[in-house]
């Protein structure tokens, strides 16, 4: 079954290696929903944070492809019952029409929206959420003159990981021994990807 | 003592080791410590700082004049297979680099060691559409395991030693390191060559997990009718030794993907034979007849598999393999042992019981003697007035005793050869496998014998595939080489006539190819020759070519309108293959 899985990849900061992941999913004709890079806990480290829409299986062979690359020290996917996430939004909407209309205020009230710049012209709103609560904002501010919106990337926290912290000293070994365990994914398929 | 005490004084830091160089030095210097004698390359404007550099090396690196970076490649290709070291390959920037480009699919797709190093523009003018600019990175990206562009003449010691760390560790395949000009030309404070081990984002090996070989050993153990396949994983790991081992003590018969041909001597009693499209019968029908299948080093390839929802349904699959993401990507395993088959093998070889199997192996056998009836004794014995492939393969095992390193390109010969040559050594089998590059036989083939100069390299090559890549006929005559070039000429592109023949109701749309008078050609290169038609003169012919002290080109005029049996027609499953 298709479904949301949000996959959070760690990774040196190297420059090509978002070409690198972005042809994982395009060589095989998906479409990424959502791409966010961002440093993540662990010093010098990047966190890559994509969305897309697949079944396990498949998402599961691309976490490996992910992690084939050189750069990349871990890919783990999470279905959305097994993350914290949130995207910001951004609405332009002209201040007349919110000065005269009460309407506008209240639906703004209503959604959690936050003005973050007022001009003579035009307000900027934000709010931060999943999508549903937002596209449902943009639909309600369609016929007051939206001027402009735009959404941002899902960031994602896994709600069972531990950090990222451990697992660096751990790739920072030079030999890593027996007692290390990277392909435990074999006993818990079910739960966090791991290799 | 006083001297040395000031001198101690004065130099507090061993800066005395650190001298000025430029960064094409630094490169040069990289590769003489990486133990690189050869180098494949093609000099132009932006790779100029380094074939300078180059002048004053000649004693210590050996540059092999190409004709076309695309034959450098395949050539640094061939050089890596046959000597089990890093290929390396010089371009320069714009055209130069994008030539490279099939060749490093190519060894993507076949796992081969290479190290391309490409010529860029001036740091400054990336990106502006500078003459012979190209986007290497981005473009070779999805066809090398890593690539790198340095801009920075400082960069390049470290960024060697990862490069050829990267090819030649775990899964090999191509890196392609990218040197902007001014890198190239720059002065740095050099301070030695330091080579690389680890990287921290990069698992060359899987852990192995005992538990993984233990419940492997139990399913073998238990099986009735365990059957082995294996890939070039066995060649890439050295671990010809270790397998052999594992199925001797298994009693366990044995079939190849057509990369793992070689790792087990042909006459081997377990040999069981090719898998695969145009593989052995046996091999074929009974992996669908097995109970266990231990795939070692491969990767379930399409034309090895057939129908996907048809394959080994009825059998627990164990899959050895040092690549994670192959374990379950087209064959689901049971059991997924990870890890370099050198070490997993013995652990596993351990934990089986001895055991003989005759009977299992028996039904090889028959189906061996049903294939050598309905096929093999016409391929390799036929009455025809024209002469088959398969005849003129056999002779050759009888000249070469299955010594020769065999070349092969793509198409109707490449599986006849696969079929029938016989090898006694690892590491003796190079073909475009994976990518099934048509022109890569006849520059791997002068690369395969610059890696294994003390042995006869043959390539056998069809008259389509050869014309690809004719040109490195001029880097035979010039480094004067000694390749055997074996042309199989039936006159057709004759793997795709095949299949018109038997799928498109024989409209044999561009098949029908004209080919130059390939002695006089060969004599235009300084290439002895000879031409034949009849079978009475293919023993001598063949000998003469195997025997010349120099590099030879011998065509062999055979059938125009063969075909390679058996075969699993596309979409069908490896138990629906046909002897006819």
């Amino acid at each position: 079954m298709k479904q949301e899985y949000t996959i959070t990849v760690y990774t040196e900061n190297h420059i090509g290696l978002l070409v690198r992941i972005a042809t994982i999913f395009s060589r095989r004709k998906i479409n990424i929903e959502s791409l966010n890079t961002s440093p993540s806990e662990a010093e010098g480290i990047h966190r890559f944070t994509i969305v897309i829409v697949e079944t396990e299986e498949v998402v599961r062979k691309l976490a490996r492809q992910i992690e084939k690359q050189v750069e990349v020290l871990k890919a783990y996917y999470n279905n959305n019952e097994e993350i914290i996430w949130q995207e910001l939004a951004l609405y332009k909407v002209p201040t007349a029409q919110i000065a005269e209309k009460v309407k506008v205020e209240r639906l703004l009230r209503e959604h959690g929206a936050r003005a973050v710049v007022i001009r003579n012209d035009y307000v900027v709103f934000e709010t931060v959420g999943h999508r549903e609560e937002t596209d449902r904002l943009v639909q309600v501010l369609a016929p007051y003159g939206l001027i402009e919106f735009v959404r941002s990337a899902r960031v994602a926290i896994i709600k069972e990981s531990r950090g990222f912290h451990e697992k660096l000293r751990e790739f920072e070994q030079a030999e890593p021994m027996g007692e290390l365990i990277e392909n435990e994914f074999l006993n818990q398929q079910k739960e966090i990807f791991s290799m | 003592m006083a001297i040395a005490t000031a001198t101690q004084v004065s130099n507090p830091l061993p800066q005395a080791d650190i001298a000025n160089i430029t960064g094409s030095k630094a490169l040069l210097e990289a590769l003489i410590a990486e133990g690189v004698e050869t180098i494949f390359g093609y000099p132009g404007g932006a790779i100029m700082p380094i074939y300078d550099a180059l002048y004053d090396y000649h004693d210590q690196l050996k540059h092999i004049l190409v004709r076309h970076e695309q034959g450098g490649i395949h050539a640094a290709q061939g050089f890596a297979r046959s000597s089990g070291k890093v290929g390396v390959v010089f371009a320069t920037s714009g055209p130069g680099a994008t030539n490279l480009v099939t060749g490093l699919a190519d060894a993507m797709i076949d796992s081969t060691p290479v190290v391309a190093i490409t010529g860029q523009v001036y740091a400054h003018l990336l990106g502006t559409d500078a003459f012979q600019e190209t986007d290497v990175i981005n473009i070779t990206s999805p066809v090398t395991k890593w690539n790198y562009q340095i801009t920075d003449a400082a960069e390049i010691p470290a960024v060697l030693a990862k490069a050829f760390y990267i090819a030649r560790s775990g899964r090999p395949g191509p890196v392609l390191i990218d040197i902007t000009k001014n890198a190239q030309l720059q002065l740095f404070a050099y301070s030695g060559y330091q080579k690389c081990n680890h990287i921290r984002s990069y698992r060359p090996k899987p852990i192995i997990r005992k538990e993984y070989i233990e419940e492997a050993a139990n399913l073998i153990n238990a099986a009735e009718k365990p059957f082995v396949i294996f890939g070039q994983g066995v060649i890439l790991g050295n671990a010809e030794k270790e397998f052999t081992n594992f199925i001797e003590k298994g009693g366990l018969p044995a079939a190849w993907t057509i990369l793992g041909l070689s790792a087990l001597p042909t006459d081997h009693p377990l040999n069981m034979g090719m898998l695969g499209m145009h593989g052995n019968y046996g091999p074929n029908v009974l992996t669908n007849d097995c109970d266990v299948l231990i795939a070692v080093g491969m990767r379930f390839d399409d034309r090895v598999t057939g129908r996907l929802d048809k394959y080994a349904k009825q059998a627990k699959v164990i899959h050895l393999d040092i690549d994670p993401s192959e374990i379950d990507k087209n064959v689901k395993a049971t059991v997924g042992v990870w890890g370099d088959c050198k070490e997993t093998l013995p652990l596993l070889t351990q934990l089986i019981e001895s055991k003989s199997r005759t009977a299992w192996i028996q039904r090889f056998k028959d189906h061996d003697a049903e294939e050598n009836k309905e096929v093999i004794f016409a391929e390799l014995h036929p009455d025809t007035p024209v002469m088959t492939m398969g005849e003129v393969i056999r002779n050759l095992n009888e000249i070469s005793g299955g010594d020769a390193i065999i070349v092969t390109d793509v198409g109707q010969h490449q599986m006849v050869t696969c079929r029938y040559a016989r090898f006694n050594q690892s590491n003796s089998n190079i073909t475009s496998g994976g990518l099934g590059t048509m022109g890569f036989a006849l520059p791997a083939a002068i690369g395969a014998k610059f890696g294994a100069p003390e042995r006869t390299v043959v390539a056998i090559i069809g008259d389509g595939g050869v014309q690809m890549t004719l040109q490195e006929l001029g880097t035979i005559l010039q480094t004067e080489v000694n390749v055997k070039i074996l042309i199989l000429n039936n006159h057709f592109l004759g793997m795709v006539r095949q299949w018109q023949q038997l799928f498109h109701d024989k409209r044999y749309s561009f098949v029908d190819i004209a080919s130059p008078d390939y002695v006089k050609l060969a004599e235009a290169y300084g290439i002895a020759a000879a031409s034949i038609e009849s079978r009475d003169q293919l023993n001598d012919a063949l000998s003469k070519m195997y025997h010349h002290d120099r590099s030879y080109l011998l065509e062999v005029n055979v059938g125009k309108e063969n075909n390679v049996f058996p075969m699993v027609p596309q979409g069908c499953s490896v138990s629906e293959i046909r002897l006819k």
